[in-house]
């Protein structure tokens, strides 16, 4: 855990080849402007995805995240329209974290699978999104407002600066605090943890809580990004912030990963996106790329150095 | 010419000369037991006899013939089976079909259930047991379903049966039924290797044994004209000086009271009090009671009755309340479970995560977690505790088994607990370790904790504990003291009225 894993090499390498790759075949790839035009589009998948990380390393799944996501975008635009946007944004939070909340309570209380409790939370926070918005899109939302989808700090977009910071947080909470120590604890062996006097409940819930509220975060950017929130938006986005958490090697068994190779999981595929409409790949082709980079990176991060197995022929 | 004949087989894996010259012979109908500490390349020899990994140089003859197997199923069409600690039964198929499914006769595109009922019938037969064929596997209990591991080895043309710590986890009476299939399958010339850490069952079964040790054999003894004493030298390359240690425990104040305690429904009753420096041993057949009692008293299941223990500052008595681990381990009472796998460690984790899991938040200083503090805490333990592992940042999965099992007494030894439960300490753990964990179970009463200890291995009971406590069925029907109990005493009150 503490040296730095021989997985990283394998990600940094292949981002890097990867850049590489795009800068000799596209003038246009690494300019200053097209290097944050990645980063800010990667931003919004990238906070879910670091919630997404709390839930895979405590063996759980979050596959309701999109839904979240939508739903607490909706929420910032009609509770900001009629009370103020500082209110509207509490309040999609606090019903982001609400949702995560929930799934905690089914997955804790309930005994219902992860994928079960959040599957169905899907379908819930899309229905009450539709119900809320009436099916249409909630716009005319003010000027101020939509600093944090588009405004910069300095030469860096704002939902940059506030998907790093996100990471930064993440990290640190994982490493070194008591709770980031838990996490790993109950996702390697939820028995021995408890066994250990560690409140396994506790943490289960505030993993989920954490990716109910990084998700309405991310929803509270998007909204702002596109001036207008859509009850239809981050349609199977769950699946881009699951995705980058498996292409940063993160066991989803459980008790195996890091944020840190989650954010480059994400950077992976933001630049492989635009590195393919860079070079004008068909779009039906680029989802064909994409699935099959992802079944290359995880068949590689399966490859063990043999000693590795081999080592314990104890008895 | 011998059933089998391993002759100077090496193996090496990166970083490891796993084996540097295994040579014995072994007969058909033969029983050949295979001794050697964790490490000393067991479980590589079985897997190069099994086909999963071939010898780097070497010879090895079966019938006389040199084979040479690159896959398990080379071996298998050789008659060479083997039977891992880890069962390879699918829960869902019958116990008929689990036998024969290497080869399920069909006909057509469909099973024959009935050649699949009458092949598994013929197995079992042989076998000399009598088994419920259509019941689901995983319904049947670890006896049984073992038997049917063997049944299922066995279909086909069987001449060398390997079987990897087979006793693990049978009761005695199912050691006993195991052996006497083992022994008529040998009458029936089939060549068995017993792989086991339990020096008595080798005594008892074995025709001849042999010990390895680092990766080399050290000799093949035959076990009429052999003592233990004398295999247990050649696995440790010394004489084991005491194998139990000298108790002399100072016992200090009453520490725990138990009123009327219980596990519902399967203990009630349970009344009994522990002192400070004092190893309480809970003695007891499988299902009695033992491991149910602990968890209660742990706060890990609900408990019935009342459990009582003294406020050090204050010098009264308080009533605990035990509704979670946390409550137990906030009045001071930790718990060694008897899966260490399952329970007691993380596997995937450090020695220094595993260690402080119960008191990181000991290492707090505004949330965070002061590394440096907890490393030179956990170091020191380890240090105490003699584990061998390269760091504290090293993953417990890769330790031996006894130096998993020293990880997980460190973690409540770092609790300074009061009470430490200890349910199978010694249980998969080889000779060595289990010297030490005896002397660490000694060091601990001799600074004051109280030990509730469970074991099925009754002469380790009788060796550590000062006191001994019988259950039945969940019931407590005897205290005895040390001087009082022995071997042939304890058994008979574990078991009176007990249909075996």
């Amino acid at each position: 855990m503490k040296r730095l894993h021989w997985v990283d090499y394998g990600l940094v390498i292949g981002f890097l080849a990867l850049a590489g790759a795009l800068t000799a075949a596209s003038p246009v790839f690494l300019t200053w402007s097209n290097l944050m035009n990645v980063a800010r589009q990667v931003s919004i998948n990238g906070l879910l995805a670091a919630g997404e990380t709390f839930v895979v390393l405590s063996a759980g799944i979050d596959i309701s995240v999109g839904s979240t996501m939508a739903l607490a975008g909706a929420v910032v635009a009609g509770v900001g329209l009629a009370h103020g946007f500082a209110l509207g944004g509490l309040a999609a939070l606090l019903v982001g974290t609400a949702v995560g909340l929930a799934n905690g309570l089914f997955v804790v209380r309930f005994r219902v699978p992860a994928f079960i409790a959040t599957l169905a939370m899907l379908g819930i926070a899309r229905g009450a999104t539709l119900i809320y918005t009436q099916g249409r899109p909630i716009s005319g939302l003010p000027e101020s407002f939509l600093f944090i989808g588009n405004g910069w700090l300095g030469p860096v977009p704002f939902p940059v600066v506030l998907m790093l910071a996100t990471y930064a947080a993440a990290h640190v909470t994982l490493r070194y605090t008591a709770f980031g120590r838990y996490v790993y604890a109950v996702g390697g062996n939820a028995r021995a943890a408890r066994y250990a006097g560690i409140h396994t409940e506790k943490v289960l819930y505030a993993v989920y809580a954490i990716a109910g509220f990084l998700a309405a975060v991310g929803g509270i950017v998007l909204t702002s990004r596109l001036a207008s929130a859509d009850p239809q938006a981050g349609v199977g986005i769950e699946l881009d912030a699951i995705a980058a958490v498996v292409l940063g090697g993160a066991s989803l068994f459980g008790g195996e990963g890091s944020v840190l190779r989650t954010l480059l999981g994400a950077l992976i595929l933001g630049v492989l996106n635009n590195g393919m409409n860079l070079l004008n790949v068909s779009p039906f082709y680029q989802e064909v790329i994409k699935g099959a980079v992802i079944l290359f990176a995880v068949v590689v991060g399966n490859w063990r150095p043999r000693s590795q197995g081999q080592f314990k022929t104890g008895g | 010419m011998s059933l089998l004949q391993v002759t100077d087989v090496h193996k090496r894996f990166p970083g490891v000369h796993a084996l540097k010259g295994v040579s014995f012979a072994m007969e058909a109908g033969e029983i050949h037991a295979l001794m050697g500490e964790n490490g000393a390349g067991k479980s590589t020899l079985l897997r190069i006899l099994s086909g999963a990994e071939p010898p780097d140089a070497g010879e090895i003859r079966l019938d006389g013939r040199p084979v040479h197997f690159t896959h398990p199923r080379q071996a298998h069409e050789a008659g060479v089976r083997v039977i891992y600690q880890e069962f390879s039964l699918i829960p869902g198929l019958s116990v008929a079909e689990n036998i024969v499914l290497a080869d399920l006769p069909r006909r057509g595109w469909w099973v024959d259930g009935r050649r699949v009922r009458s092949l598994a019938r013929a197995a079992l037969e042989r076998l000399g047991v009598d088994l419920p064929l259509d019941t689901p596997a995983g319904q049947l209990g670890v006896a049984q379903q073992q038997l049917v591991e063997i049944a299922k080895a066995l279909h086909g043309e069987a001449r060398l049966l390997i079987m990897d710590e087979p006793t693990a986890s049978l009761t005695a009476q199912e050691i006993r039924n195991l052996f006497q299939v083992v022994r008529q399958l040998a009458a029936h010339g089939v060549g068995v290797i017993f792989v086991s850490h339990r020096l008595e069952e080798v005594m008892e079964l074995a025709d001849r044994v042999t010990v390895l040790r680092d990766g080399e054999t050290v000799g093949t003894l035959r076990v009429k004209e052999a003592s233990p004493e004398e295999v247990v030298r050649r696995m440790v390359g010394r004489a084991i000086g005491e194998f139990y240690p000298q108790r002399r425990a100072r016992i200090g104040r009453t520490v725990l009271r138990v009123e009327g305690f219980g596990a519902p429904p399967v203990v009630t009753g349970l009344t009994f009090e522990l002192r400070e420096g004092e190893v309480l041993g809970l003695a007891g057949l499988v299902g009695a009671g033992r491991t149910e009692t602990a968890e209660a008293l742990f706060g890990l299941r609900p408990h019935a009755g009342a459990v009582w223990m003294r406020d050090i500052a204050r010098e009264e008595w308080r009533r605990i309340p035990l509704r979670s681990p946390r409550d137990a381990i906030q009045a001071g009472i930790g718990y060694l479970p008897e899966d260490r796998k399952q329970s007691g460690l993380v596997l995937r984790l450090a020695v220094r995560d595993n260690m402080t899991h119960p008191t990181l938040e000991r290492y707090l200083a505004a949330g965070f977690v002061r590394r440096g503090k907890e490393a030179a805490a956990v170091r020191e333990r380890a240090r105490a505790l003699a584990v061998r592992t390269p760091s504290i940042d090293a993953v417990v999965e890769n330790l031996s088994g006894g130096n998993q099992q020293k990880v997980v007494l460190g973690k409540w030894l770092e609790i300074s607990p009061r009470v430490l439960i200890l349910d199978e300490p010694t249980r998969g753990v080889d000779v060595g370790a289990k010297v030490e964990i005896y002397r660490l179970i000694q060091e601990m009463t001799e600074q004051g904790t109280a030990v509730i200890l469970i074991s099925s291995d009754i002469p380790e009971l009788l060796a550590l504990s000062d006191r001994l406590l019988v259950l039945r069925r969940g019931r407590l029907v005897a205290e005895i003291g040390r001087e009082e109990a022995t071997h042939e005493r304890v058994l008979a009150l574990c078991s009176q009225g007990v249909g075996a």
